[in-house]
């Protein structure tokens, strides 16, 4: 593994997005280091998942420059770049067969060479990554009778085991139940206490606040505002990217934003 | 308890506990069901006897009917069963479509179209061979350069285009079959039907079918990645198109080469992953070689069936195959979960 550093993980120099004819996002520029989360937010449709695949480099900017790590994305040879940023996807569909820890082990594909299965070392990271997502006892389940939230941790339990410095998160949220919402949540703040680094897409303005170091917030016009947290998260701001007039309350030394 | 623990904890691992056991039991089983071919038809033929045939110097008309008609025969047809089932698989991964078979790309459809022109124009053998092989890779070109775009489309584009093109060289097959003299017609409709009675010359499709084989090998574990789905794949480092266009290509091939030999047989691609799924799990590095093992077995003893049921006269085997695998596909679909 890479000597923890000071560079930042993911460094965006002046990136524009566009999807066929229509412009996502205008030009910003973001720095995320090691321990950062950077949250996305705004309206169904904006771009968030698209500018996470650009993050990812599954996807070129229309323009700017984007660094992972340090490197442009063409420089990455594709193992590697998959060592160093996972992503959890928002749709999995599920069609075969397959064990819960077969899918989890799916993870440590980049790990392995070409010829190589998985050993004994691996099992213990898949089992230790299904402790982690409150799925112990999980491991013999057919992943096809298991229930949406149970996947979605059964995918996350995969990006564990993948182990990358750059955790990518596409609404990891999703069909978890409140208490879920939040283990994962924290979860995924531990992991950054190890010198990793996150995006996530949320929908919840007050997860996004609790969570986020940086904010990129789309109004789905092509317009975003990114930068820290409490620049972004105001009302006028984000009642003007949702288009809904949004409060700020305080409550209890909390920050909460409720629809008017 | 910790022992049963960890003997419950293997057997999770993905496929590998049964694996040595299956494949001893599959071996066993291919090996019994090739005696059972060889000694069985219109002259029995005893294990002494098959013995000496094979490995001895043994002359007379036995020795001869086992070597020069059976062996090959048996072999050439094992060898497209297992084509066939690789090609299944491959199919089934690439779509991510547990209902497709080798046939579901139109390969089948331009062989038919090729080979019944042959035999309309009266040509032998071999023009019947080389002109469905012709139409196969054609109908195969054919569909890849019309389906050919970019992005989230092109699957669905390919599996349209194929199924267009199919049914476009089945009205033609049709056309032609409204054409032909009566003399003629028997042996059409026994190509269209799968019918081994005349595969003499095993070598091509073995070959084939290792080379096949070794080539999917080193990418089966991307194989299992991409069967979960494009983004993840690629997330994982897998490089999806490429993967993706060179085994479509391959699977193609490979039934190409089953449908020159034998017509198109069906049910074999479509089960035989099915089957071996039940038992190995859906690890790409055990159910590819177990799938071709399986489908090779299958279809050999699908042949001995259709050859001796109503003897002398031959069955096709795609009319043994059919009969056999649609109740066991209805069954396994009817016990799926879900």
């Amino acid at each position: 593994m890479e000597a923890l550093s000071a560079e930042p993980l993911l460094e965006a120099e002046r990136l524009a997005l566009k999807a066929g004819d229509r412009w996502l996002c205008c030009e910003f520029s973001l720095r995320l280091k090691a321990g950062e989360c950077l949250v996305l937010l705004g309206p169904n449709g904006a771009g968030k998942t698209t500018l996470l695949n650009t993050f990812a480099g599954l996807r070129l900017p229309a323009a700017g420059s984007l660094r992972l790590g340090g490197r442009l994305g063409s420089e990455w040879d594709r193992t590697a770049l998959a060592r160093f940023r996972g992503l959890l996807a928002q749709s999995r569909p599920e069609l075969f067969s397959s064990s819960v820890l077969e899918s989890v082990l799916v993870g440590r594909h980049p790990h392995l060479g070409r010829w190589g299965w998985e050993g004994e070392n691996d099992k213990q990271i898949a089992l230790d990554a299904l402790r982690e997502v409150g799925l112990s006892g999980f491991e013999a389940r057919d992943v096809l009778t298991l229930s949406g939230g149970e996947r979605q941790r059964v995918a996350i339990a995969a990006l564990l085991v993948q182990a990358p410095r750059l955790l990518l998160l596409d609404e990891p949220t999703n069909h978890l139940d409140l208490h879920y919402q939040i283990a994962v949540l924290e979860l995924f703040r531990r992991q950054l206490a190890d010198g990793r680094a996150a995006v996530m897409v949320l929908h919840d303005i007050n997860l996004a606040s609790r969570y986020a170091d940086h904010v990129i917030l789309f109004d789905g016009r092509g317009n975003v505002l990114a930068g820290a947290s409490e620049e972004v998260l105001r009302e006028d701001c984000l009642s003007h990217a949702f288009a809904h007039p949004i409060v700020r309350i305080e409550q209890g030394g909390r920050t909460l934003f409720m629809p008017r | 308890m910790g022992v049963a623990m960890s003997v419950r904890e293997q057997a999770l691992m993905p496929g590998r506990p049964n694996a040595i056991r299956v494949s001893i039991a599959l071996v066993l089983a291919a090996v019994l069901v090739f005696v059972w071919a060889l000694t069985t038809g219109s002259i029995a033929v005893g294990l002494p006897e098959l013995w000496s045939a094979l490995f001895g110097d043994a002359e007379g008309i036995s020795a001869g009917v086992v070597r020069e008609l059976r062996l090959p025969r048996a072999a050439a047809v094992f060898a497209c069963g297992g084509l066939l089932a690789l090609a299944g698989a491959l199919m089934q991964v690439l779509l991510r479509n547990p209902l497709a078979d080798p046939y579901i790309l139109g390969v089948s459809g331009g062989a038919a179209v090729g080979a019944l022109a042959a035999m309309l124009l009266g040509l032998g053998a071999w023009w019947v061979d080389g002109a469905a092989f012709a139409g196969a890779l054609a109908a195969m070109l054919l569909v890849f350069g019309l389906a050919h775009g970019e992005g989230a489309w092109t699957q669905t584009r390919l599996l349209l285009t194929g199924v267009i093109v199919a049914a476009g060289c089945g009205a033609i097959v049709t056309l032609m079959l409204s054409l032909a003299p009566d003399s003629r017609l028997q042996s059409m409709l026994f190509w269209l039907m799968g019918d081994a009675s005349g595969a003499r010359r095993p070598w091509p499709a073995l070959i084939v079918l290792v080379l096949g084989l070794a080539c999917v090998a080193p990418v089966a574990r991307d194989l299992n990645v991409l069967a979960r789905g494009d983004s993840a794949a690629r997330a994982l480092g897998v490089d999806v198109d490429r993967l993706r266009y060179a085994v479509y290509g391959l699977a193609s091939l490979l039934t190409a080469v089953s449908v020159t030999l034998i017509g198109s047989v069906g049910f074999v691609g479509l089960i035989v992953p099915h089957l071996v799924r039940f038992v190995i799990g859906n690890d790409q590095r055990l159910l590819l070689p177990f799938a071709v093992l399986v489908g090779g077995t299958l279809l050999t003893l699908a042949d001995t069936v259709a050859r001796t049921l109503i003897a002398p006269t031959q069955l096709p085997v795609g009319v043994v195959t059919a009969l056999i695998g649609v109740p066991v596909f209805l069954f396994l679909l009817a016990r799926k979960p879900g």
